[in-house]
């Protein structure tokens, strides 16, 4: 292949070369990539809004992933309806917490990963495969993170490949460092997560019906609500709910806001009745 | 020192095209025709993992006859292409028009500056938000574009294909109808006295750009998908199956396709 193409396709797109969409960006584009800027020195974690909690749990059918809606920049409400839970793939979901904006390109370059390496080799990435891909790009972004710049993705899918259909439910957790680590159950990730995993510690039960996992998601968020200032919990007033993403042997599907609206109205109507 | 011989710029072309024509030749024909909801791709091809067919974006599919290493470049290319534009952009400023540009100057100046020129034919195929927005670029390994408003039959023996297509093409046709149609018009390329080959599912390689869709439009359609729709395929074209035995091969007055440049 000639090095100097006149017009046309470059010839780095032309060259054989990995099925990877951020090892072609790192030849032809580097400045797309996150995590390669140089950052300025100092403390930037001000700057940008953070995202907050993320829950994800096994069920019956597969596996869900749930995230509260608010931004928040220091004691400021950022953004109410932010959206940071949505489909990887056609098999799995991923959510972020941490800062916003570098979560929201990490996730749309992770996304476009996915669907390079499909379209390139006709075949899907195994389900650890994708994990381990995540875990990659966050160990790029380790700069900006100890910055203050941190993100943290949380990944659930159904795995094609499991041997019995109660082991293809899986969950992914990630340090700052890198991962993947293998959850079991139930995870949950941002500032909230703590009370947001008391919560499911108490209300999971294995091989939970869809409609039952979905009330637990919101419970857990509705809790890390209650106790984390930076995580929103359901507006009844503005219609605005929780996200909740599902990934089963069919594929992944969001719940409608109508179905997520009844059951956060019936969680606040409980709460109403019993205010601990 | 020995002399070089002189040729002419005018006989390397010849020879490069000639080159090209006849190894393209060769191989199998791809029928991309537009029907009701879409682009349909029909390639006949036993093999079932090296495909000839393929998703480059959202809306965009590709289909290509020749050597596969060298067509397989090109798919690679045109992704790898769509994808940085749709990631530096947005996924709707991808379009099959910048591709099938590309693609004509890179497979241009192959054919002006190598030695040996691309023996590929591509098809560029685009699904919009209503039929009229559909489109089909062929692209010869010269680098020649056009913009074909019905069908593009890429390679082999393509006139009695186009033939038949001319003779059965509709722009409303339904999904099963212009499969029917497109197998019927592989089926007369090495037709046995003038009986149309039969040709089996796992001969065929099928993929639709479905306008119902969400984003991303482009899907195969093998295994049972693929043998669920060929008796309803088989069945709208039995009729005229009858009339397309006859086909006289030498009564093509298509121009385009008996000379591509």
């Amino acid at each position: 292949m000639p090095a100097d193409l006149p017009a046309g396709l470059p010839a780095a797109y032309l060259a054989a070369g990995s099925p990877s969409f951020t090892d072609l960006l790192r030849s032809v584009a580097p400045d797309l990539l996150p995590g390669r800027r140089p950052l300025p020195p100092g403390h930037a974690g001000d700057l940008a809004p953070h995202a907050t909690t993320i829950v994800a749990a096994a069920y019956a059918d597969g596996v869900l992933m749930a995230g509260d809606r608010r931004a928040t920049m220091g004691n400021m409400i950022a953004q109410r309806d932010i959206e940071k839970v949505s489909a990887a793939d056609a098999y799995s979901v991923v959510g972020f917490a941490g800062t916003a904006g570098i979560g929201m390109e990490m996730i749309r370059l992770f996304q476009l990963e996915l669907e390079h390496y499909e379209k390139i080799e006709s075949t899907i990435l195994t389900l650890d495969g994708k994990a381990n891909r995540l875990a990659s790009m966050i160990r790029g972004n380790l700069g900006a993170a100890m910055q203050g710049l941190a993100v943290l993705p949380l990944f659930a899918g159904f795995d094609l490949d499991a041997d019995t259909p109660a082991r293809a439910a899986r969950i992914f957790s990630y340090d700052v460092t890198g991962g993947p680590y293998d959850e079991q159950n139930f995870a949950g990730i941002g500032s909230g997560s703590l009370f947001a995993r008391g919560s499911l510690k108490k209300l999971w039960r294995p091989e939970m019906s869809r409609e039952d996992v979905i009330r637990v998601a919101v419970e857990a968020l509705y809790d890390a609500a209650d106790d984390d200032s930076a995580t929103g919990g359901p507006d009844l007033v503005r219609k605005i709910y929780p996200l909740v993403m599902l990934a089963t042997a069919e594929g992944t599907s969001r719940v409608s806001d109508d179905e997520i609206g009844r059951l956060a109205e019936a969680v606040v109507a409980e709460r109403t009745a019993n205010p601990v | 020192m020995t002399m070089p011989f002189y040729a002419s710029a005018e006989q390397i072309m010849r020879d490069r095209a000639e080159y090209a024509r006849k190894n393209i030749m060769r191989g199998r024909p791809v029928v991309v025709l537009k029907y009701a909801e879409g682009v349909l791709f029909v390639a006949e091809n036993p093999q079932s993992t090296l495909y000839k067919v393929g998703e480059i974006y959202d809306r965009i599919g590709f289909a290509a006859v020749g050597r596969y290493s060298e067509y397989e470049t090109l798919r690679v290319a045109g992704i790898r292409l769509a994808d940085v534009r749709g990631y530096s952009y947005d996924r709707r400023d991808v379009t099959g028009r910048a591709l099938a540009n590309a693609y004509a100057q890179t497979l241009n100046s192959i054919f002006t500056e190598q030695q040996k020129p691309f023996e590929v034919e591509l098809c560029v195929g685009e699904v919009g938000e209503t039929s009229a927005d559909d489109r089909l670029y062929r692209l010869l390994f010269d680098g020649s574009i056009f913009d074909e408003p019905e069908y593009v039959v890429l390679g082999g023996q393509g006139e009695p294909i186009v033939a038949v297509l001319k003779d059965g093409y509709r722009a409303d046709l339904p999904l099963a109808e212009a499969l029917g149609l497109a197998i019927r018009g592989l089926g007369t390329v090495g037709a046995d006295n003038g009986k149309p080959r039969e040709l089996a599912p796992n001969q065929l390689e099928v993929a639709v750009l479905d306008r119902g869709r969400p984003t991303r439009k482009f899907r195969r359609l093998q295994g049972a998908a693929l043998t669920a729709l060929l008796p309803q395929a088989a069945a709208v074209t039995a009729a005229p199956a009858s009339e397309s035995g006859s086909i006289d091969l030498d009564a093509t007055d298509d121009p385009e396709e008996g000379s591509p440049s």
